[in-house]
């Protein structure tokens, strides 16, 4: 053989072998702590992949990709900002948990009808065997309400209640009727019947009843609350509730197909005056209800949900309407 | 008007020797076996792929803005696709061995000897494309498909029959390298008439392997002293290594040379159309606004990509060519010459293998110039596994030269339909018809490509 024949033979083979043991070799030199996760519509598949782990303490590094449409990553219960993941692109970031514990990811961008399904899971362990704050349980249980049932207001004002007119008379309204528990426990029209029912407040015509209801509702809001609600609604629930709360979100279509009725409708007095704080609460927190209603428990803040609620009154109720821009 | 670019001493002396071009395919071979290999196993984000955007970005961006309108078939001249193929076959890389190959050297049958087989390999590649050219790991089994089976087809048949029968790119590649700068001919075709052995066709006589002479016959299955036309030489310089009268040329020459002598040939009208037709739907799919038809070219398998399909197929086989051929009799009607359809239809199409070179580098001027940041990124990080080799992982995509991209376009496409007119206007008069009618559908669909791609 020519050397020239030889030479290029070996030159190939050796060549080629070299590139096809890249790969291969290079498996190892992966940046260690990156997790790649890619993003789909929930139908054909959710986020890939839908668990892993981490420590606490320790930096992850998440390069994050759609494999459609646009997506949104976000974490629950953690103050980890909420990042685009876009179809064709690596959005990267960098993240540690404090705390040991399960966190739920998920999408934050209305890609679909299932939209809420795209979830997945942190395991977070710990170094400390420290065991995990004892959960409390939600409200609802301890008030043993049923959120499964129907809950018409059994009575409805004529107009809209007016929080600004019921403070004039809130110089009459006892203290038990001030506290947060009196208002997380009790829907509006229960609390219109138990003030009506109050000998003190005799005087008063039922429209002013209704505005010292109002009244008592938006004292136990913040502005800030509110506002914080309103942010939380429009980015986790207005897909389906609507953007005015109507029922009529892009995908309420969708879910009545689905479901056989449309998503709740907040500005419906009789449904909305008949349900405690506590009632709403519990199904933000468990879902469920046949309904497509996704279970937020792993989701939102205890703050959070009240944060909502406060939001979701001033469907119902003059002054918050005004105050907050509603 | 020709200028020999052999005479030029060391010009002549880097096409002549094996090594020069031996490097370059070895360069080729590895970033394609590397493309594969990225496709594979790097990450499924096709812009964040080696193989994505090497193949269809950077040798894209080469093969349709450079190599073909420049060069011809010059990247035939260093794709790496055939080359174990044509080793295997030759049991030789460098030089011919004394001893006969031991493959089965079949000779491709008559009735396929022509790009019908390309038009379609073509045409199916270009309805799964916006898949293939998206999805790494896909792109990666074209490309390896493509590379087996030219390795295969070098074992079965003799020469490189998938390169003239199969390669979908080399169809096209053909078409347009008529109107490319670049020829190889020969100087005195008296010379070859005398040619007793014909080296450049059937190989060097045993005698002479192992001299300096020693060479393969045209593995292009081409006799140089009868090439007309660049449609069919792939300018593997091999009859340059093995003439014995020194008698090939490399030629710079006028763009748009060998369209002077319209095409006969039915396959070859066609290719015209399949390419014409492709640029004008790949610009509404990639670059046009509407979701719904870019959502369908993607849900291959669906009834709505089937739709897409029909629609297609339908556009580039029946549509295109019927109105065409419309025009080409309607030219003929005025002309009351007695030159049958079918030839006039054949020698006019030739005039649209300007327009749609012009159209395909008005359209790949877009994307190109869109995505080429990638490049860039993808070569510090390849599998997209998060290296940094070359500190450019994290380039920043930006379009580039977006401010001169619509008059380009625009120049590049107006430009084109002159040239076809040009041509046009010569080819009619080989078959005698009017040309106006052609010039008016080149105009048609000139105007629909500006309206898709502006």
């Amino acid at each position: 053989m020519k050397r020239s024949e030889l030479l290029s033979r070996i030159l190939i083979i050796s060549g080629i072998l070299l590139v096809l043991a890249v790969p291969f070799a290079a498996q190892g030199t992966r940046a260690q702590g990156v997790i790649e996760i890619h993003g789909r519509m929930a139908e054909t598949g959710g986020w890939n992949p839908s668990t892993f782990q981490a420590k606490a303490g320790v930096p992850i590094h998440l390069r994050l990709t759609s494999e459609d449409v646009m997506h949104g990553f976000a974490i629950g219960q953690s103050d980890t900002p909420v990042v685009d993941v876009l179809p064709g692109q690596m959005t990267e970031m960098t993240i540690t948990f404090d705390k040991p514990g399960t966190y739920t990811f998920y999408c934050t961008r209305w890609c679909g009808p299932n939209h809420w399904r795209m979830r997945g899971k942190i395991e977070v362990s710990g170094d400390t065997l420290e065991s995990p704050e004892p959960g409390t349980a939600p409200l609802y249980m301890n008030l043993n309400l049923e959120i499964d049932a129907a809950h018409p207001a059994v009575v409805t004002p004529v107009g809209i209640p007016d929080a600004q007119r019921g403070k004039q008379f809130s110089g009459l309204l006892p203290a038990a009727y001030q506290s947060p528990d009196y208002y997380r426990s009790q829907s509006p029209a229960q609390a219109f019947e138990d003030l009506r029912a109050d000998p003190i407040l005799v005087s008063l015509k039922d429209a002013e009843i209704w505005d010292l209801v109002a009244y008592v509702w938006q004292s136990n809001s913040t502005p800030e609350g509110v506002v914080e609600g309103k942010r939380l609604f429009a980015q986790n629930c207005a897909a389906c509730h609507g953007e005015t709360g109507g029922g009529n979100g892009v995908f309420s279509g969708k879910i009545q197909a689905l479901a056989g009725k449309i998503p709740a409708n907040f500005t419906d007095p009789a449904l909305m005056l008949g349900a405690a704080p506590a009632l709403l609460q519990g199904k933000m927190l468990r879902g469920g209800m046949g309904t497509g209603m996704p279970s937020w428990g792993p989701i939102l803040t205890e703050q959070q949900t009240w944060d909502i609620i406060s939001y979701l009154y001033t469907f119902q109720f003059k002054e918050n309407i005004a105050r907050w821009g509603k | 008007m020709r200028f020999e670019l052999t005479r030029i001493p060391s010009v002549k002396t880097l096409l002549k020797n094996r090594w020069p071009q031996l490097l370059i395919w070895f360069a080729m071979l590895a970033g394609f076996l590397f493309a594969i290999q990225a496709g594979l196993f790097g990450t499924t984000v096709g812009n964040r792929n080696f193989g994505i955007v090497f193949v269809w970005i950077a040798w894209w961006a080469v093969l349709i803005l450079v190599a073909v309108p420049f060069f011809g078939r010059g990247w035939c001249a260093v794709c790496p696709i055939s080359l174990p193929g044509e080793w295997l076959q030759r049991g030789a890389i460098m030089a011919p061995p004394v001893k006969k190959p031991r493959w089965l050297n079949l000779r491709w049958p008559n009735k396929l000897r022509n790009i019908w087989l390309q038009n379609l390999t073509f045409t199916l590649v270009a309805l799964f494309s916006s898949v293939i050219l998206t999805t790494p790991k896909v792109t990666a089994i074209v490309l390896a498909a493509m590379f087996f089976l030219a390795i295969g087809m070098s074992l079965v048949f003799e020469r490189r029959t998938f390169c003239r029968y199969i390669c979908p790119v080399g169809g096209f590649i053909g078409l347009y390298a008529q109107a490319a700068p670049l020829e190889l001919r020969v100087k005195d075709k008296q010379v070859c008439l005398t040619c007793k052995d014909k080296p450049c066709y059937n190989g060097t006589t045993v005698e002479l392997r192992g001299s300096s002479q020693a060479g393969y016959g045209c593995p292009w299955d081409v006799f140089p002293g009868g090439l007309t036309k660049n449609t069919y030489c792939g300018l593997c310089m091999e009859c340059l290594r093995t003439c014995p009268y020194d008698n090939i040329a490399v030629n710079a020459r006028p763009f748009s040379a060998d369209l002077a002598k319209p095409s006969t040939r039915m396959d070859e009208a066609f290719k015209a159309f399949i390419m014409l037709g492709a640029a004008m739907v790949y610009a509404g799919v990639f670059l046009g606004p509407w979701g719904t038809l870019k959502l369908a070219a993607y849900s291959v398998g669906t009834t709505a990509w089937s739709v897409y399909a029909v629609a297609f197929l339908g556009f580039i086989f029946v549509l295109l060519p019927a109105s065409f051929l419309g025009a080409v009799w309607i030219g003929k009607v005025f002309s009351r010459v007695k030159t049958t359809l079918k030839k006039s239809f054949t020698a006019l199409a030739t005039a649209l293998v300007p327009l749609g070179l012009m159209f395909w580098v008005a359209f790949s001027l877009s994307f190109v110039l869109t995505n080429a940041a990638y490049i860039v990124s993808s070569l510090s990080d390849p599998f997209g596994w998060g290296w940094n080799l070359f500190g450019g992982a994290a380039f920043p995509w930006q379009p580039m030269l977006t401010s001169v991209l619509v008059p380009l376009q625009t120049l590049v496409l107006v430009g084109g339909l002159l040239w076809t007119a040009t041509t046009a206007r010569k080819a009619s008069l080989e078959v005698n018809i009017s040309a106006v009618p052609v010039i008016v559908f080149s105009t048609a669909v000139t105007i629909a490509m500006l309206g898709l791609l502006l």
